[in-house]
């Protein structure tokens, strides 16, 4: 008797420790599912209130350089003057249509560059791929300031470009290329064309090269077996890849501070300038709020294109 | 027809690799013809190049009285069914049957009365909206015949068309494949390492090993009378008997053998020499087992004592121990 009832206690045991394994596994669970929430939440979310709050407030000298949200009587005192100074100062609009201009063409251009490049990659065979791989990411080792500095030491009145060209006696004149839009276009496109080459990869390295065979078999010259099949196929990583250069790109402050020099306008440089040369968190702030809401649009964009095909798919 | 396809010298090299070597067929118009052979033998190359994927190093080829040898595959009179079926991902089943058509520039409602024909053909009717990664692999197969199909091409190329399918659809495809050709009456060559399908599959089959042609004939022939070695080794299984040729006439040869301790007889047009070194080779199920000695005119007997039993899926094989290998 004893011996059963104490077999019967041991397995209750194990039934005890069995749930105390669950539960603990539920827990690891819990963590890992809120985990991305909880730095979304905490490096996303909250950030973003606190600026949208600031943006909210008017100007003042004190510490910190902004009104509280509600006064000594307790009510709130919101404003929303810097977001019409926004709308109706010609120049922010002027600046906002610059960078996106600028995005864009940066994108197109990476896009033409890229897909070429990403395509040869991943057709190549497996050793050369591994190298070509290697130099596409290798110039992430180095320090994204000094890769940029490099770009004046080649575009600048005495640099490395326009030398060659006076000794060849292409020109007579140095071309001035620093400080113009062009250098600011060849510094954003030379730094954002790995995030454009990777994504296209991965997509275009998992097609089938019997599917261009199939189509021009079926009657597709080389340049419809592309459009037809390469293209749609390669689509995920088009969109990827633009997204990736385009929203950073839009922002981007140092490469136009430092090959587009003084003039250039650029919403990264405006933001800079507005909270820390004028001190004015409020407008800077609703500058970024702005910027934010022009970024989102391309995104909800694709997620209705990932939504669509997706439901196309089952 | 008879050279409705016609490959004269045909050879294509890869660097320093030889993967057809210089040669000649006919295929008729109408025929069901296979390449048949291991890995690496050229008979894939040899296909690529009647689609006008590879051109080759030398040779040419007609189809139908027209030269295609440096014809792009587009231009082609020729469809191809690829071992990976290769169907686009990202269309349903009718665009993808229908895609030849629209490249041809045919009118819509014809396109379509033509796809829905198609879908009959290969029993996808029901499938017509469905994605191909909802698709079996049966129904993958016969989107890519009927995709091929449906520009009705003189000649329907097929790459390993039942590879990639389980044993039991693989022999019940095979029969669907016949009959379709029957039917449309297009020339087929199917390129496939399986004997076995070749066998049943063809009217007509080549056997290639290291870029050349090994023989050329109907299975019966490649079968009963294969040329050299290598296709007798390949086709089925087969018992060789190394020995002396004693007499040869017209009809046919006697050989004594040591291994087999008789005189073994084999009729065939092949002549050889009294006193040749040749090899006598005999296909099991020509072989019969007995208790007895048989007293029949014209039988050979061998005695030997069984030493081994294996047991096939329809057949047994049996080993003999011949007195004279103890």
């Amino acid at each position: 008797m004893a011996i059963v009832a104490s077999a019967k206690l041991s397995r209750a045991n194990g039934l005890v420790q069995k749930i105390a394994i669950n539960r603990n596994k539920e827990t690891w669970r819990r963590i890992a599912v809120a985990a991305p929430y909880l730095w979304l939440f905490v490096f996303f979310l909250a950030p973003f209130a606190i600026i949208f709050k600031i943006s909210l407030a008017d100007p003042i000298i004190a510490q910190p350089p902004f009104t509280p949200s509600f006064d000594e009587a307790g009510r709130l005192t919101t404003t929303f003057s810097n977001y019409s100074f926004l709308l109706t100062d010609k120049l922010y609009a002027i600046t906002y249509l610059r960078s996106v201009l600028m995005a864009l063409a940066t994108t197109l251009l990476c896009l033409l560059l890229g897909f070429p490049m990403a395509y040869g990659i991943a057709r190549s065979n497996s050793s050369t791929r591994a190298v070509l791989l290697m130099l596409i990411v290798l110039p992430f080792w180095i320090s994204f300031l000094l890769r940029v500095y490099a770009w004046m030491g080649l575009l600048n009145n005495n640099g490395v470009i326009n030398n060659l060209l006076l000794w060849i006696g292409v020109i007579e004149q140095p071309i001035p290329m620093m400080y113009t839009d062009f250098a600011t276009s060849i510094g954003l496109m030379y730094s954002y064309l790995p995030f454009m080459i990777l994504p296209l990869y991965a997509s275009l390295e998992r097609m089938d090269m019997d599917l261009i065979e199939a189509a021009q078999d079926l009657g597709a010259s080389r340049t419809k077996a592309f459009w037809d099949i390469t293209w749609p196929l390669a689509r995920p990583g088009v969109i990827a890849g633009c997204l990736l250069v385009f929203i950073p790109a839009m922002g981007e402050y140092v490469i136009p501070y430092l090959l587009g020099g003084p003039e250039s306008l650029f919403i990264g440089r405006v933001l800079f300038d507005e909270f820390f040369i004028n001190r004015d968190w409020p407008l800077a702030s609703a500058v970024a709020i702005i910027l934010l809401v022009l970024l989102v649009f391309p995104i909800v964009l694709l997620q209705r294109y990932q939504a669509r095909n997706q439901e196309a798919g089952s | 027809m008879k050279d409705f396809i016609r490959i004269r010298g045909i050879s294509k090299t890869f660097g320093d690799f030889i993967a057809v070597n210089k040669v000649d067929l006919d295929i008729g118009k109408g025929e069901l013809f296979s390449i048949l052979g291991g890995s690496g033998c050229g008979k894939t190359t040899l296909l690529r190049m009647l689609a006008g994927f590879e051109v080759p190093t030398a040779g040419s080829i007609e189809i139908d009285g027209i030269d295609v040898t440096h014809m792009a595959p587009y231009d082609r009179p020729v469809n191809m069914m690829f071992q990976s079926y290769a169907i686009f991902p990202h269309m349903n089943v009718a665009k993808n049957i229908g895609y030849g058509l629209r490249k041809e520039g045919v009118a819509k409602a014809e396109i379509a009365r033509r796809v829905d024909a198609m879908l009959e053909l290969v029993q996808l009717v029901d499938f017509k909206t469905r994605k191909p990664d909802q698709l079996s692999g049966g129904q993958r197969q016969r989107v890519a015949l009927a995709r091929a199909l449906i520009k009705r091409p003189k000649v329907l190329l097929l790459d390993e068309p039942l590879a990639a399918l389980d044993k039991k659809l693989r022999e019940h495809t095979q029969f669907e494949l016949m009959n379709i050709q029957d039917e449309l009456g297009i020339t087929f060559v199917v390129v496939t390492h399986d004997q076995e399908e070749a066998m049943t599959l063809s009217s007509r089959i080549v056997v290639m090993d290291k870029g050349e042609f090994q023989q050329v004939g109907t299975p019966k022939e490649i079968y009963e009378f294969p040329a050299n070695r290598f296709v007798a080794d390949f086709i089925g299984t087969i018992n060789t008997f190394e020995g002396i040729v004693t007499a040869a006439d017209d009809e046919t040869t006697s050989v004594y053998s040591d291994e087999a301790g008789e005189t073994l007889i084999a009729r065939g047009k092949q002549l050889f020499e009294v006193g040749q070194q040749v090899e006598i080779a005999v296909r099991p199920e020509k072989i019969f087992i007995d208790k007895e000695r048989s007293t029949r005119e014209g039988d050979i007997c061998l005695e030997g004592v069984v030493d081994d039993l294996d047991i096939l899926a329809i057949a047994r094989c049996i080993g003999f121990a011949l007195p004279q290998e103890k």
